[in-house]
């Protein structure tokens, strides 16, 4: 067992934890963390997406370890009270989820392609969610919902 | 006929944003994985590599030792409990094969994934670990793969039954009376088109992976599953297990998706209730993606042999179907109906005079297939929106011409088929007029001609799918002449609240749909209370005790008009006693916005004054029970058709056989809509389901009966950066069948769009003499196709075995130019 330490939506945690625990795992079953969820076996579905300090990570391929001492944000920790983040707020607004399973992986995802690219075009969002899968949307409201959070910063 | 009613509404037809929203987008969630209950245990499955043995001998001491690991069940030490078989309620003939499908195998095993034992461990790690220490001894058989070989019963699955056929059902028009003798037509016919084509096996793919507890402690076995069909759920296991019904809650919390997928009674719900009650501990299984794309039930795969007949000015005199549907190794809960379904599909919105469908369900040692979006009806589709287009080319029209010469008019409704269907309400020339519009359809046939003639390598193809389906499943009398094992009907209870808040309890089971969003703005306007005062309850066999549960497209049309009729039994109820109260004759009120009005008077009484009056029942009228609440049991008399006109240009690069689309339209006509946002959204994600079947996605086996596709690595479900923008439209035509005016909406764009597809990339090679492709329509499929073409072989591709479906898709060193399995190009 190794002994690790993070912040976790702003939360001090300290743990022992078996060496090959995946940090979505470890959220899920050691800090009750159950907004980010396990989808695939083969980091394809995006669907456990986390920022670690700030960028996003799939959390099935990072080791719990390997966030020893980092900084974690799921997201259940977006939310400022009741007040949404503006990408959950999008995505509620344009019907960018149904089932919404994939939605927690979809939406962290999504803030961080905005960091890296404020202003992206519907191509540059299509191609920097390419690896979060939803089966429900056909990805054209979560676009949607992407660009609107692009252009609300612009104005 | 129309029978909404002119009542000024304020909810329905608005594009509200969902209720449910809040809790998935910011994770605070009820998914079944997310269930810990004290002490629980985690289940974890040994399943077979082999896809067809018997099983020699199972030894588990190993696994027993292992750390944290509390129990090791095999097949046998659950034989008793488990019951003979999981149930299939859907016998299509009285003399239908099928073997005993035990939920954990006992003595052979048919298909690569199957359960022979699992490990309970007090974690769900420790559970996985001891699965790798069971040790099973296999004998293995032949296997049984090829649909075409199967049929034919050259080594067949189930010696005992003595063939791979499970079942054969015919519909004939001349013997039912519905229309004339098919071989008589084509007989004598001007043209005759024969074609076959394969609907290749898909994975239905629900994000959520399936999940299960069971609580067995208190009075009643609790058991949480992300399941559709609660309801049916709770009374399969009960009969399977020999458990009394009462003894049983099934709870559906919030789960991730279905598409048919999640329409099944399952091994691993079976087993999970089976080893927690033996234990009488709460008990857990959670499936890997590789377990569900392996183990739980695929869709499609069928053959499909067609013959046209027609005039020389393309009218359409007959058409036979000869389908051979793979059932896999099992008859799931639906599994043989599911190409039955789309029986009453294949003359889709046009006039045949003559049908013929035969089908035969085959055994083969593969995962077994069941529902998945369309069930049966994007089958029958894709085969007759190909035919058209090829019916135009013998005829040398345009292919929207044809079905033009074809189909129903508007003026002709309500039209009976030659299956016998009354088609109540249709508009075709409306939805397609209106999708050339913003297709601009006319414009992009010049460019496809200045593309071919300037011998262009990236060439343009247009594709038409002009389709309908039936939906709302569906009246009980025809699900009883179709041997069904159950009825079609759905319940609701609409329950006012002394504070004049609503309760409605449907029995639909939602997965992604948004019911608690339409429910509540059709119960508003119905009742005239606020949107935000209402909340929809659902799957809780606890709380919604009676129901059929979300799939077929039923549960608007079907649900949605039991949450009506218990709403209208309310305002009945509450009649009675305004009158009382605002001492008037009841014959002298009117109900609108939420209130009786005693006519002439400025007297009146709202429905919320009304309940808390019922609730301190001081002053009721004689003999009047104090309460509003409504039950209802709503049994539709017909089927619902929504149809649509659904356009796509795509380019086919002719040098590489890279197809891309260029532009994707649809215009649907789905009836009366309640909320536009939910609509579309449906129609988005269908498309995306129904372009990955024409384009990338493909179950595969291997010689062996292996899952090659078994992740997400090979099989592709496509990502944003796959799948193009869509022009979605609609027309409407209310549905006259219902009050509501509504037809359904969640399989239509996986139903339209595959054949949209597809024919547009035959229309964009088609000049190099390529008349088909088969799906999915991967780069090497294409640039095969034409290079087959170029060479001067135009006869068509033979499609009548299946072999090429056990070669592996995305396995390149197969050197074979003649193979046709590459699927690359699905992900980037």
């Amino acid at each position: 067992m190794t002994r690790i330490s993070m912040s976790v939506d702003g939360a001090n945690y300290t743990d022992e934890v078996e060496p090959r625990t995946l940090l979505v795992h470890y959220l899920r079953e050691r800090l009750g963390k159950i907004g980010t969820v396990v989808g695939c076996d083969t980091s394809n579905c995006g669907a456990c997406t986390v920022h670690l300090d700030g960028t996003s990570v799939k959390s099935c391929t990072v080791l719990a370890v390997q966030a020893d001492g980092h900084d974690v944000t799921t997201i259940e920790g977006l939310a400022q009270g009741e007040q949404l983040h503006p990408m959950q707020q999008a995505f509620h607004d344009n019907h960018a989820l149904q089932c919404g399973y994939c939605t927690p992986g979809m939406i962290m995802q999504s803030i961080d392609l905005l960091q890296h690219n404020p202003h992206p075009t519907e191509e540059e969002v299509r191609e920097g969610l390419e690896g979060n899968l939803c089966r429900c949307t056909g990805y054209q409201n979560i676009v949607k919902a992407v660009l609107s959070v692009a252009e609300g910063a612009t104005s | 006929m129309t029978v909404t009613e002119d009542r000024p509404t304020t909810e329905v037809g608005a594009p509200r944003r969902r209720k449910e929203d809040r809790r998935l987008i910011t994770g605070r969630t009820r998914w079944t994985d997310n269930i810990t209950l004290p002490g629980m245990l985690h289940l974890a499955m040994v399943r077979s590599p082999s896809a067809h043995a018997t099983i020699r001998s199972v030894d588990t001491s190993a696994a027993k030792q292992s750390p944290g690991v509390v129990a090791v069940f095999t097949g046998a030490d659950l034989a008793d409990e488990q019951g003979a078989s999981l149930p299939c309620a859907w016998p299509i003939t009285p003399d239908q094969k099928a073997p005993p499908h035990p939920a954990m195998a006992v003595t052979s095993v048919n298909f690569a994934g199957e359960i022979v034992a699992c490990v309970v461990a007090r974690s769900a790690v420790e559970a996985k670990d001891a699965v790798e220490l069971v040790d099973v001894e296999y004998d293995d058989l032949d296997v049984v793969l090829d649909l075409a070989k199967a049929a034919a019963d050259e080594q067949v699955v189930y010696p005992d039954l003595g063939t791979n056929v499970s079942a054969t059902w015919v519909f004939d028009s001349a013997e039912e009376g519905t229309g004339t003798d098919v071989d008589a037509a084509i007989g004598g016919a001007e043209i005759v088109i024969e074609r076959t084509y394969r609907q290749q096996r898909l994975i239905p793919a629900f994000m959520e992976p399936r999940s299960v507890v069971v609580d067995p402690t208190g009075e009643q076995t609790t058991l949480w599953s992300a399941t559709q069909i609660p309801h049916i759920l709770r009374l399969m296991l009960a009969l399977t297990c020999g458990i009394s019904e009462s003894k049983l809650r099934v709870v559906a919390p919030d789960v991730g998706g279905g598409f048919g997928g999640k329409l099944q009674v399952t091994p691993e719900e079976v087993i999970t209730l089976v080893v927690g009650r033996r234990l009488g501990k709460p008990c857990k299984y959670t499936e890997t993606r590789s377990e569900s794309l392996m183990a739980a039930h695929h869709g499609r795969d069928q053959l499909q042999r067609l013959t046209l007949s027609a005039t020389k000015n393309g009218t359409v005199t007959g058409l036979k179907v000869d389908l051979l549907a793979d059932m896999g190794a099992y008859l799931g809960l639906v599994t043989p109906g599911v190409p039955i379904l789309g029986a009453f599909m294949y003359n889709s919105i046009y006039k045949f005079p003559a049908y013929r469908f035969t089908c035969t369900n085959v055994f083969t040692n593969k995962v077994w297939t069941d529902a998945y979006r369309g069930a049966g009806r994007p089958e029958a589709t894709y085969a007759i929106e190909r035919l058209m287009d090829e019916l135009a080319v013998e005829v040398g029209v345009d292919p929207m011409e044809i079905r033009e010469r074809n189909w129903i008019k508007h003026e002709e409704f309500p039209f009976t088929t030659v299956c016998g269907l009354e088609y109540d309400s249709g508009n075709y020339e409306a939805a397609t007029a209106k999708a050339k519009e913003l297709f601009g359809y006319d414009d992009l046939r010049v460019e496809q001609q200045r593309r071919r003639t300037a011998n262009d390598p990236v060439q343009l193809g247009i594709g038409i799918s002009t389709f309908t389906e039936m939906c709302g499943l569906a009246p009980s009398r025809v699900l009883g002449s179709l041997s069904y094992g159950a009825g079609g009907w759905e319940h609701a209870s609409v329950r006012m609240l002394p504070s004049g808040k609503v309760e409605v309890v449907t029995g639909s089971s939602p997965h992604g749909q948004g019911h608690e969003t339409a429910w509540s703005q059709i119960v508003a306007d119905r009742l005239g209370v606020p949107f935000d005062d209402i909340e929809v309850l659902h799957g809780d066999t606890a709380v919604s005790h009676k129901g059929m549960d979300s799939y077929g497209s039923r549960s608007l049309t079907v649900g949605g008009m039991a949450v009506v009729a218990a709403s209208d039994k309310v305002i009945e109820k509450a009649r009675v006693i305004a009158a009382h109260l605002l001492e008037a004759s009841a014959d002298d009120l009117e109900f609108g916005d939420g209130k009786f009005s005693v006519r002439g008077t400025d007297a009146s009484m709202g429905i919320g004054e009304i309940a808390l009056a019922v609730f301190a029942a001081h002053n009721l009228p004689d003999g009047v029970e104090p309460s509003l609440d409504s039950d209802a049991t709503y049994d539709p008399t017909n089927f619902s058709f929504p149809h649509g006109t659904h356009l796509c240009a795509a380019e086919v690069d002719t040098e590489t056989g890279e197809v891309s689309i260029r532009s994707y339209v649809c215009v649907d006509d789905i009836g009366k809509v309640i909320n536009p946002l939910i609509v579309e959204g449906q129609v988005h994600g269908g498309l995306a389901q129904g372009i990955a079947q024409a384009l990338w996605e493909e179950a595969v086996y291997d010689e062996s009966g292996t899952l090659v596709t078994g992740s997400f690595v090979d099989y592709l479900v496509p990502s944003a950066a796959d799948v193009p923008a869509f022009t979605t439209d609609r027309t409407e035509t209310p549905a006259t069948s219902n009050v509501l005016g509504v037809k359904g909406v969640g399989e239509a764009g996986t139903i339209a769009s595959t054949p949209a597809v597809v024919n547009a990339v035959v229309d964009a090679v088609r000049h190099f003499g390529v008349n088909d492709i088969q799906m999915p329509c991967s780069p090497l499929r294409v640039w095969t196709a034409i290079q087959r073409a170029s060479a001067g072989d135009s006869t068509p591709r033979d499609v009548s075995t299946t072999d090429d479906n056990a070669i592996p898709s995305h396995n390149a060193q197969l050197g074979d130019g003649d193979t046709e399995g590459d699927t690359e190009g699905g992900q980037a």
